[in-house]
C-alpha cells in the first residue's frame, strides 16, 4: 500500500513562502510526476513528503495515517537522491543491505534481499565494490537498489537522473518505468524534464511558484492544457502562442498551436513565412519561422521535407487543434 | 590553463624554500649539535661542530627520570585529544549540519579564547585547580589541554563535515538510521581522514603545551614540557643537558610527525585544495 494525500501543505523559508498551499492526492501504485521549472518547489515538496523538511502548516498522510511530525525513518518511504548519495566507505553489498542493517534484520535474510536486489539491478558483479568503482549509471542502480529492498509503500525520486548522459538517460528511463511495473509501488518522481515527465508518468504535476497548475495524465495535458504556464511547459518543442489579430478572430487572448499541429507546403497555405533555423533530427525536422503578420512560429516537418535557412514556406494551422486562452491565462474550453 | 614556470623562477623558489626550511630547522638542529657538546664547548661560541660525547644524555636520564614525564606526556596530549574529539564530533556535527542563526558566532567566539593571551586566566586557573585538588594531576592537566585545544578540534571537524555531501547524511535518515547510527556508521567513517588529521595535529599541541603543563605541575604529573624547563634552574643554565633534555623531549612527536606528514598535510589543506 501506498497513498499519498497532502492537504493544504505549507512550507516557508524564512520570509520565503516557497509552497503557500498545496492539496494532492496521490494513489497507491501511481507513478506520479511533479515537474516544473527550477525553483518552483517540487523538491521541496518531495523533501516535505520524505520528512526532511518540516511543512509549516498542513497535513500529510501515508496510508491514511498522520505523518506530519513522523521521522523519515517512520514513513516507510525510500528516496533516491540525484546525487545518489550512496555511502561511499561501504561496498555495494553494505550500501543496499544498510536500511535492513538499521532496521535489525537478521543477517541470512539481509544477503538473501541483497542477492535480489542486485540481481533485478544487474549489480550482481559488482557487490564487493565500492562506488567510487562504478559508473554512473551503476551508482543509480545502487542507490534504486538500496531503495527496494525496503520495500517501502512508496519511492520518491529526487531528479535521479540528471546527472547521467542523454544516452544513460534514455536507458535508465526505460529502467525504472520497468521497475515500477514489475513492483507495481507508488513512485513519485521530480523531474525538470518534461520528457521525462511525459515518457514515465501516470499521473503529472505540473508545478510553478509552488502551486499546483495542473493535475493529470500526460495525454491530458497535453491535449488539454488548462493554462498558458502548462500549454508552454508540456511539449517539445513548445507550443507556439499567437496574439493580436489572429487570436482575436478566434476569440481568445492568446492562441495555441502545437509545432506538429501545423500544416506544410511549399506553394500555398494560410500563413507564409521564412524559414530561420532548421534543425534536422532524421525522422523530424524543426523549423523555425518568421511569418507574416504573425511572427515567429516554430513548425514540426517531416524529415524529408527539404527546407533550409531563407526558404519560403506555407504554413495552415490545424483549427481542431488550437487551444484558446483568455486574458487571464486560463484555457476556454469548448 | 597552465601557468609558464621559467627554469630560472623554479631554481630561485627552490633554493628560498629550502633557506626558509633551514631557518626553520636550524634551532632544533642547533640543540642537537650542542646536546653532543661539553657543557664548556656549549658555552664557549658559535660552533657547528660538537666534539659528540653522549654524556649529557646519561646524565639527564640518571639525574632525573626520562620516562616518567615521557609517560606523562603521552598520556596527557593523547587523553586531552581522545576527550577533545569526543566532546567535538557532535558538537561540529551540529554545527555542520544543523546550523543555527547563530553558529558563526559561536565558533568566532570558540576562536576568540585562543587569541586572548593565556597569562590573563592563570590566577583563576589556579585557584580553581587548588580548589578542587587537581594541581599537579594526571586528570586536571588533561583537562586543561582537552580545553584548550578544543576550539581548534571542533573548528578543524567543522571544516572537514562541511565537507560531506548533506544529501549522504539526509539518505541514512532515510534508510532508518538515527542520529547516533548517523554518527557512527556514516559520519565518522567518512570522515576517517580528517579526525586522523586533527587528531595528529592536537597531540603534536598537546604534547607542546608548555604554559600550562608547566604552572600547573610539580613532579607528579609534569610531562616533558617541565622536565626541560628544570634544566634551567636551580643551579643555573645547562645548555647542553638542556639541550639533550630537549632533544629526547622533542623526539618522539618529530617521528610520528615524520611518518604521519602526509597525512597532516592532507588534514591542513582539506577543503583548500579538491
Amino acid at each position: 500500500m501506498g497513498s499519498i494525500t497532502l492537504s493544504k501543505v505549507s512550507k516557508t523559508f524564512g520570509e520565503a513562502k516557497v509552497i503557500p498551499s498545496i492539496d494532492l492526492e496521490i494513489n497507491d501504485g501511481e507513478f506520479v510526476v511533479f515537474v516544473g521549472p527550477s525553483g518552483c518547489g517540487k523538491s521541496t515538496l518531495l523533501r516535505l513528503i520524505a520528512g526532511l523538511e518540516d511543512v509549516t502548516g498542513g497535513q500529510i498522510k501515508i496510508d491514511g495515517r498522520d505523518v506530519t511530525d513522523a521521522a523519515p525513518a517512520e514513513r516507510g518511504l525510500a528516496m533516491v537522491f540525484q546525487s545518489y548519495a550512496l555511502y561511499p566507505h561501504m561496498s555495494v553489498r553494505k550500501n543496499i543491505a544498510f536500511p535492513l542493517k538499521m532496521a535489525k534484520m537478521e543477517q541470512s535474510a539481509i544477503d538473501k534481499k541483497v542477492a535480489d536486489a542486485a540481481h533485478i539491478l544487474n549489480l550482481t558483479d559488482y557487490l564487493e565494490r565500492r562506488p567510487g568503482q562504478l559508473s554512473g549509471g551503476q551508482r543509480q542502480r545502487v542507490a534504486i537498489g538500496r531503495a527496494i529492498v525496503r520495500e517501502p509503500s512508496a519511492f520518491l525520486f529526487d531528479e535521479p537522473l540528471s546527472n547521467l548522459d542523454a544516452a544513460l538517460r534514455g536507458t535508465m528511463r526505460l529502467e525504472i518505468s520497468d521497475l515500477h511495473n514489475q513492483l507495481k509501488t507508488t513512485m513519485v518522481y521530480v523531474t525538470h524534464d518534461q520528457i521525462e515527465a511525459m515518457t514515465m508518468a501516470d499521473k503529472i504535476v505540473v508545478l510553478n511558484r509552488g502551486n499546483i497548475e495542473q493535475v493529470g495524465s500526460p495525454l491530458e495535458l497535453y491535449k488539454s492544457p488548462r493554462n498558458l504556464f502548462v500549454a508552454g511547459f508540456i511539449g517539445s518543442p513548445k507550443m507556439n502562442l499567437l496574439e493580436g489579430d489572429y487570436a482575436k478572430a478566434k476569440n481568445g487572448k492568446t492562441v495555441g498551436v502545437r509545432p506538429e499541429h501545423i500544416g506544410l507546403s511549399k506553394d500555398s497555405g494560410l500563413w507564409k513565412g521564412r524559414v530561420s533555423v532548421a534543425e534536422h533530427l532524421g525522422a523530424d525536422t524543426f523549423l523555425h519561422l518568421d511569418v507574416d503578420g504573425i511572427g515567429p512560429i516554430t513548425a514540426r516537418a517531416g524529415g524529408e521535407f527539404g527546407a533550409s535557412y531563407g526558404d519560403t514556406v506555407y504554413l495552415t494551422p490545424d483549427e481542431t487543434k488550437l487551444h484558446r486562452f483568455d486574458d487571464k491565462g486560463l484555457a476556454i474550453r469548448a | 590553463m597552465a601557468r609558464k614556470v621559467t627554469t630560472g623562477a623554479k631554481i630561485g623558489w627552490t633554493i628560498l624554500a629550502w633557506v626558509v626550511a633551514l631557518l626553520i630547522f636550524f634551532p632544533i638542529l642547533y640543540a642537537l649539535i650542542t646536546s653532543l657538546k661539553t657543557e664548556q664547548e656549549a658555552i664557549a661560541g658559535f660552533s657547528l661542530i660538537p666534539s659528540g660525547t653522549l654524556e649529557n644524555y646519561i646524565t639527564v636520564q640518571t639525574q632525573r627520570d626520562y620516562f616518567k614525564p615521557f609517560m606523562n606526556s603521552v598520556i596527557l596530549s593523547v587523553g586531552s585529544t581522545i576527550l577533545a574529539l569526543i566532546i567535538a564530533i557532535p558538537g561540529a556535527w551540529a554545527m555542520a549540519f544543523a546550523p543555527g542563526k547563530r553558529t558563526k558566532d559561536i565558533l568566532m567566539w570558540m576562536l576568540s579564547t585562543k587569541m586572548m593571551p593565556a597569562v590573563a586566566v592563570l590566577l583563576p586557573i589556579f585557584i580553581l585547580f587548588r580548589n578542587f585538588g587537581l594541581l599537579d594531576s594526571r586528570i586536571g592537566l588533561t583537562i586543561m589541554l582537552t580545553l584548550i585545544n578544543l576550539p581548534i578540534v571542533v573548528w578543524m571537524l567543522y571544516t572537514y563535515f562541511r565537507e560531506i555531501p548533506g544529501e549522504i547524511l539526509e539518505a541514512a535518515r532515510m534508510d532508518g538510521a538515527n542520529l547516533w547510527k548517523e554518527i557512527v556508521y556514516v559520519l565518522t567513517p567518512m570522515a576517517v581522514p580528517g579526525i586522523a588529521s586533527t587528531l595528529l595535529l592536537n597531540i603534536i599541541l598537546a604534547w607542546n603545551e608548555a604554559f600550562w603543563t608547566i604552572q600547573l605541575t610539580t613532579t607528579n604529573a609534569a610531562p616533558l614540557t617541565a622536565f626541560i624547563a628544570s634544566f634551567s634552574s636551580p643551579q643555573g643554565l645547562f645548555w647542553a643537558k638542556l639541550s639533550a633534555a630537549s632533544t629526547m623531549a622533542i623526539a618522539p612527536i618529530l617521528i610520528l610527525g615524520w611518518f604521519s606528514q602526509k597525512q597532516l598535510v592532507r588534514g591542513l589543506t582539506f577543503g583548500a585544495v579538491k
